[in-house]
């Protein structure tokens, strides 16, 4: 049990209906860093971070966040999902998205006052986006959208970041402010866990890289870890045959 | 005062009495709580199951009919994910019906034929299609709101025109309302021949777009973007929906022909992944539905026909869901339970190998030994799961007993032992030098893989992996591996190197 | 009107209330569940309560509300766990699951009251659900007024739908847009579903039992969608839905005693007619919503081709004054080069007289002053564009002009700006001609 740790995973396996979608994962991140999580498609990345937060069920293994459960921890933790997760259709404006990041804060029931929406505000100003407080939510563009979740991590005022492929399909000034964003708070002692898609950008962004594919590949800081040979283990080539059993075992699963 | 006087309310084949309902409940429970079942006599039975009673060869005949034409258009509507449909549209109806029949006077018509009444319902029914279409493809609404709001739109209005009717004098007559709420007992035979013609054209409708049909349920872009007409596919099987609501209403009521429409559909989904498979099943629950629902309510007293069949589709439905050959519940607990017991043997037997091994000895393994007790110490299980698991090998011959308590393979039982732990062994040496799973873990991953492995993949692994094998044609164990008091007297450190103790024969 | 003589506030007014509370009481929860998709839940429990009503009552053996009524709550709750359950279970589509789940408890109660109902010289209908016009008639003394039950009960469920609204709002907007986040943060997406059902099932129970089951499902669906259509604020859209929900039940009762009269006949079912009148209110905000109400879509794209058109002709004339200056152009011939239809751009040229861009004369339009600005403009965003296409996007000379053609008229000042600076600011477009500098306005 180690308080100042911010995550660490000892033995972590999911399964979905006994298929197991992440193996004996273990993982540790130290604080103040940037940790960037790659991997193929269905490797199990988003369940990792799912699991981490107790949204799915673990078939098997320990998370501990600064030494504590994520229950515990919660108020710790800010985590930002998947754009395709909501329904942008939704009848709500920019403040009231980011002001749900306060939610956890004012309990169940009462009221989001005036100064909540300030807190709100402020957030939006840092993601660059506080012209569009008052727009509804399905007139954002992807670059928008996101900086609206990222501003609703940020109210957060959390110490442990988990974010899934914040960088997925936005415009290349969304990124640059997105890194930005990251880099004040890693300035400021926070530490993120981010999901990554793109390959070419991890040694610019990341501190330290976890290479998952079911289990994990690699991980380490990104000079030492993210290598060519690292790369082609997690992303097939000699691993074709490991795939072609998980891929006969779901078969058979889907069948009972 | 004029409101409360003339109050007859409809509300899905109830009628409410103006002001005796005080007493009426009082009765009804007590009708309740002092029945006594009236079993039917076996004439009854044959009377109803050999078709002799006219009426009741209609009746069945015809429900029979309606729910196989049902269960097929009902195939569609669920893979579409529109199952509801149904719902919505037969409530659509009922305005069109109460117009007909108010409106067909001054045409010089009489409102209370059915193929005027008919005629309005399809025509409100359309309306109501094109209403959903409507709200679904030009607002934000989404399917489910689309269906709601013309469903309870529509009805509204259709028990506000039937109050009006209930208001002209011939309103009342026993046509009208047994055709929107379902007298099943009246059936005659015309409708029941309307029915046929029904059904009949729906079958030929989608055996003739079958193709186009499946096309649109299954991935609608594609449809588009190849060129079929999606909306008109969409209408058209939205218009077969109607076209069997319509016909059903007369025969089981309003509420109860959603329930052909879906619950038929969705039981056949259990027994097969085949389309064309699904619809033959579909019509066939909806037909069985139909027949054996009107035989028992023809046989036993104040069974309403219309909730017969629905009882006797779902409690298919429910049979369906259990023991579904593809994806029922108990099926599948059954396969896993048949895994379990087979990767149990696996564990037997290799685990009886893995102590040969450890032994050491030159003997024959057929000689030696294995107590119980320490069979069980190398896995968690119960001590019943591996008696029964013994048994069951004892049975096929793999294993026997000796006299002192102890277990021995037999030849079949090592043989197969072999090419078990030889695979497993083939599986951990991939994962270790291929796939960078660490030594110790092995074993677990292993575990998990091994039971699933085809012939194939393991072909592949033996090209893949130049090993050396052991005197018995076995590949080494990459790991330590246990060693047990009392069997061997291998210390657990010997087994550093895979391939140490190899030995060519 | 004829159908007001029998108008009596002490008796129609108790209707309009009872009608006006069950419409708030049900469209309140009813905006979670549209958003929730789940719209059709109040139609499935209104007929799968029945089994729960007829057991409550053999059970208790009265017509007293409360056994009933806790009844068809459980029988309601059922329903919503049922559902769940089919679907997890056998993996069947969650419309299908809630058909079945009804449509066989409603067969269910319908055999037991059948079967009860052959000691009673009565059609298999007992009474179970009530009626609004009979509101009136069954009172209860509240601080010696004689107030109906009915509005007793619905006023209650009124209130409290009202308070779970206020007090669960944040929660309830958290769970419905993002269920994972809900959770995450502590408030469970699963408890506030189950809160939900719960509520609806007591609101349909109640309503049931008061005024039949016609009002309270075209209520937990028809104002939330009006209002869903309107607004795009969840507070907003609430209020309009209980201000629709009001609005339907007040029209409602009012043409269910006149549209008849109208035709001849009586009065004819209040809640039929709410239930229509919901449906014309959500027709009309439909066509006429003025973010994108159907009519209001179709007539802003008008003016829009309008504007484009009216804009095009402009730009037409100055590329013509451009060789050979100050030209008049008959509005036929402009229309002949831009293939519109000849009245059109007749009338679109007289418009811009009045807008003073040109002047008519004998020979035909001519660009004033101002119109050649406007001209010059248009013709430098085209331009412009064209050389950004070609100098940045790559696009091959012979295509940009379409292109361009759509773009010059969403390009302003700031966007030209940024494309000179892209440009280099180049002085010619890609075929050559000269591209107008920027009059400094």
């Amino acid at each position: 049990m180690n308080a100042s740790l911010p995550l660490s995973v000892n033995d972590l396996t999911v399964a979905w209906h006994r298929k197991p979608v992440i193996w004996d994962v273990d993982l540790e991140v130290q604080p103040g860093q940037l940790v960037g999580v790659v991997g193929p498609n269905g490797a199990g990345k988003s369940t990792l971070l799912k699991a981490i937060m107790d949204l799915v069920p673990k078939a098997s293994g320990r998370v501990e966040i600064f030494g504590q459960t994520y229950r515990q921890s919660r108020h710790r933790v800010g985590y930002v999902p998947q754009r395709e997760s909501v329904d942008w259709d939704f009848p709500i404006s920019v403040l009231d998205v980011v002001t749900m990041g306060l939610y956890g804060k004012i309990g169940w029931c009462m009221p989001v006052r005036r100064r909540h929406r300030d807190i709100a505000r402020k957030a939006l100003e840092q993601v660059g986006i506080s012209e569009l407080a008052n727009r509804q939510i399905s007139q954002l563009s992807g670059g928008q959208q996101q900086r609206t979740f990222l501003a609703r991590a940020l109210v957060q005022d959390a110490d442990l970041y988990l974010m899934d492929e914040p960088f997925a399909a936005v415009d290349a000034a969304t990124e640059k402010a997105i890194v930005e964003i990251l880099r004040e708070m890693r300035r400021a002692g926070k530490t993120a866990l981010v999901i990554h898609h793109d390959l070419p950008t991890v040694p610019e962004y990341f501190d330290s890289v976890v290479l998952l594919n079911m289990r994990v590949v690699a991980s380490g800081p990104t000079k030492d870890v993210f290598t060519r040979e690292n790369l082609e283990r997690t992303y097939g080539g000699r691993l074709t045959l490991l795939d072609e059993a998980t891929e006969a075992m779901r078969r058979r699963e889907r069948t009972l | 005062m004029s409101v409360l006087l003339i109050l007859t309310v409809f509300t899905d084949g109830f009628q409410i009495s103006d002001l005796k309902f005080h007493s009426s409940l009082l009765a009804v429970a007590e009708s309740l709580t002092n029945r006594s079942i009236t079993w039917p006599e076996w004439g009854q039975w044959k009377r109803v199951l050999l078709l002799q009673d006219y009426n009741t060869r209609v009746v069945m005949l015809g429900t029979g009919l309606l729910g196989m034409a049902a269960g097929l258009v009902g195939s569609f509507t669920l893979l579409r994910r529109r199952a509801l449909m149904g719902d919505a549209l037969s409530h659509a109806t009922l305005p069109g019906v109460g117009l007909a029949f108010l409106l067909a006077p001054y045409l010089g018509l009489d409102g209370k034929s059915l193929p005027i009444l008919l005629t309005g319902a399809a025509l409100s029914g359309t309306l109501g299609v094109v209403a959903i279409l409507y709200i679904r493809n030009l607002t934000r609404l989404k399917e489910d709101a689309a269906l709601g709001i013309v469903l309870s739109v529509f009805f509204g209005a259709g028990i506000a025109i039937l109050t009006i009717v209930q208001q002209v004098p011939s309103g009342h007559a026993a046509g009208l309302e047994s055709f929107i709420y379902g007298k099943t007992a009246s059936m005659i035979a015309s409708d029941a021949q309307l029915i046929a013609v029904a059904g009949l054209l729906s079958v030929i409708i989608i055996a003739l777009l079958f193709k186009e049909l499946t096309l649109l349920c299954f991935d609608e872009g594609f449809a588009g973007a190849r060129g079929y007409p999606v909306l008109v596919l969409d209408l058209l099987l939205m218009a077969l929906v109607v076209v069997v609501t319509i016909i059903g209403l007369q025969a089981v009521g309003l509420v109860l022909m959603i329930a052909l429409l879906v619950i038929p559909a969705a039981a056949a989904r259990f027994w097969t992944h085949d389309l064309k498979r699904m619809m033959l099943i579909s019509s066939g629950i909806g037909g069985v539905g139909g027949l054996a629902g009107s035989a028992m309510s023809a046989v036993f007293p104040n069974l309403p026909s219309g909730a017969m069949i629905v009882i006797v589709c779902s409690s298919l439905f429910f049979f369906s869901l259990l023991c579904g050959r593809s994806r029922g519940v108990l099926v599948r607990i059954a396969r896993r339970w048949e895994l379990n017991r087979s990767v149990d043997r696996q564990h037997l037997l290799r685990g009886m190998y893995e102590l040969l091994e450890t032994r050491e000895s030159a003997a024959d393994p057929a000689e030696i030994s294995m107590p119980f007790s320490q069979l069980l110490a190398m896995r968690t299980w119960s001590s019943f799961r591996l008696s029964r698991q013994i048994e069951r090998c004892r049975r096929h011959g793999l294993l026997v007993r000796r006299d002192d308590g102890g277990l021995s393979l037999t030849d079949a039982g090592l043989a197969e032992a072999s090419r078990l732990v030889h695979e497993h062994r083939l599986w951990e040496l991939y994962l270790i030098t291929q796939a960078d799973v660490a030594p110790g873990r092995v074993d677990q991953a292993a575990d998990a893989i091994e039971h699933v492995l085809e012939p194939e993949l393991i072909a592949q692994l033996e090209q893949l992996l130049a090993q050396q094998r052991t005197s018995r044609g076995v590949v080494a164990s990459p790991h330590p591996l246990e060693s047990s008091a009392g069997l061997s007297t291998v210390s657990a450190d010997k087994s550093q190197s895979p391939f140490e103790k190899d030995r060519m024969p | 009107m004829s159908g007001l003589e029998n108008w009596s506030w002490a008796y129609d007014g108790w209707i309009v209330l009872a009608g006006m509370l069950c419409a708030v009481a049900a469209s309140l929860p009813g905006n979670f569940l549209l958003l929730r998709r789940m719209s059709l839940l109040g139609d499935a429990i209104s007929h799968a309560i029945l089994p729960g009503l007829a057991v409550a009552f053999f059970v208790s053996e009265s017509r007293s509300s409360f056994p009933m009524f806790l009844g068809a709550v459980i029988v309601g709750i059922l329903t919503a766990l049922f559902t769940e359950w089919i679907r997890n279970f056998g993996d069947v589509d969650e419309g299908a699951s809630m058909g079945v789940v009804f449509t066989t408890l409603f067969a269910i109660g319908l055999v037991m009251i059948v079967q009860a109902a052959d000691h009673v010289d009565l059609d298999p209908g007992c009474v179970l659900y009530g009626a609004i016009e009979m509101t009136p008639l069954d009172t209860l003394d509240v601080a010696g007024q004689p107030i109906p039950r009915v509005v007793i009960v619905l006023g209650v469920v009124t209130i409290v739908n009202l308070l779970f609204v206020v007090l669960f709002f944040k929660e309830l907007k958290l769970s419905a847009f993002d269920p994972a986040l809900s959770t995450s943060v502590g408030f469970s997406a699963r408890l506030m579903h189950y809160l939900l059902m719960v509520i609806v099932a007591v609101t349909a129970v109640a309503s049931f039992e008061t005024v039949g089951n016609i009002l309270v499902v075209a209520m937990f669906v028809v104002p939330p969608a009006t209002a869903y259509l309107l607004t795009e604020r969840l507070g907003m859209m609430i209020f309009c839905s209980t201000v629709i929900a009001i609005l339907s039940a007040v029209c409602g009762h009012l043409s269910a005693v006149l549209v008849p009269h109208a035709f001849g006949y009586q009065s004819t079912s209040t809640s039929g007619m709410i239930a229509l009148s919901a449906g014309m209110l959500f027709f009309i905000a439909s066509l006429v919503s003025p973010r994108n109400g159907v009519i209001v879509r179709i007539v802003r794209r008008q003016k829009l081709a309008l504007r484009i058109l009216s804009e095009d002709l402009i730009a037409l004339l100055y590329r013509m004054d451009e060789r050979s200056r100050d030209c008049a152009v008959s509005s036929q011939k402009l229309s002949s080069v831009l293939l519109s239809r000849p009245w059109l751009a007749a009338w679109l040229m007289n418009r811009n007289v009045r807008k003073g861009h040109v002047i008519r004369s004998e020979s035909g339009f001519r660009l004033t002053d101002a119109g050649r600005d406007l001209g010059s403009v248009l013709v430098r965003s085209h331009r412009l564009w064209e050389q950004y296409l070609v100098s940045e996007g790559g696009v091959a000379v012979n295509r940009i002009h379409g292109q361009a053609e759509k773009l010059e008229h969403f390009t302003n000042r700031e966007l030209r700006d940024r494309l000179n600076e892209v440009t280099a600011a180049p002085s010619t477009d890609p075929h050559g001609r000269r591209i107008p500098s920027e009059h400094n306005e």
